[in-house]
């Protein structure tokens, strides 16, 4: 099924919230062999200035993905996963990501079209804290492999 | 208050992955895809076995960044990266990546610098374009 690109432009209601926790944020900062105290001993994180802990700088990826399902998992979108490969990732941010934050997410589809044969699809999510600053802008470009 | 240090040594590591960290990785980024667990799933879709995350080697290339800027990881202040390689990830070994970075450039007037940072697994280049801005 191709990809829907009447989805381009698109964006959806945001999701959430998403509490972060210090176990998340070890267990990230575990997972990829991080050597930063900052992200696991709060006292480390407060001498840094930061109210708790620190997420890693790709820690965001965790709550954008869930916001993208909303679009990946959409049967109308045509997005079949199984092809799916992982062309691109980005993050700004606007402040660091702590323990304690509960973070909504707008996700924008930025892009999606289809050309050589494959699909492209690139989504914007829009982290937001509490009191609706910005956090973090996470952008993902996923590459659908065409039949061949 | 302390001028900000970077620590130039800091931008070469060799990090390494095995099955049970791609399992901690999914558990804790919550990306279940089974070809990052599963062989015989990842067979089935065309990959010679196991691949680890994308996001697992660009999240361990820029820990290198943020022991660069002094462990505190509130100064890297955007990163972004192309996809080009996998990391394959047999059962029972233990796989290495070399991540290195270099300064690119350097912006007084905003305080920050522009990493280019490399990682290289069987001497293939799994992540393009992969750069960090940090404050300086």
């Amino acid at each position: 099924m191709p990809l829907n690109t009447d989805y381009a432009g698109r964006e959806y209601p945001p999701a959430g919230p998403f509490p972060v926790t210090r176990a998340e944020i070890a267990a990230f900062a575990d997972a990829i062999g991080s050597t930063a105290d900052a992200h696991r001993d709060a006292e480390v994180a407060q001498a840094l200035g930061y109210a708790d802990v620190v997420a890693p700088p790709t820690f965001a990826v965790r709550l954008a993905q869930q916001c993208e399902s909303q679009l990946v998992q959409d049967p109308e979108a045509g997005i079949d996963f199984s092809r799916v490969v992982h062309g691109e990732e980005g993050f700004t941010h606007h402040r660091p990501i702590v323990a304690g934050d509960v973070l909504t997410g707008v996700l924008h589809v930025d892009r999606m079209r289809e050309a050589g044969g494959h699909g492209m699809v690139t989504t914007r999510v829009e982290l937001s804290g509490a009191d609706g600053q910005p956090v973090t802008t996470v952008t993902s470009t996923i590459v659908v492999r065409g039949d061949s | 208050m302390a001028a900000l240090t970077t620590d130039p040594a800091a931008l070469r590591r060799t990090v390494t992955v095995d099955r049970a960290r791609l399992v901690a990785y999914a558990d804790a980024s919550g990306d279940q895809n089974p070809i990052h667990q599963d062989a015989e799933f990842a067979r089935s879709v065309g990959l010679q076995d196991v691949i680890a995350h994308g996001m697992w080697t660009m999240g361990a290339a820029l820990d290198v960044v943020t022991a660069y800027v002094g462990g505190d990881p509130g100064r890297v202040l955007s990163c972004a990266t192309k996809f080009t390689g996998m990391v394959v990830v047999p059962e029972g070994e233990t796989v290495e990546v070399l991540v290195e970075g270099a300064v690119k450039k350097a912006d007084e007037a905003a305080g920050t610098e522009t990493l280019d940072i490399t990682a290289t697994c069987a001497g293939e280049k799994v992540l393009g374009r992969c750069q960090a801005v940090v404050r300086v």
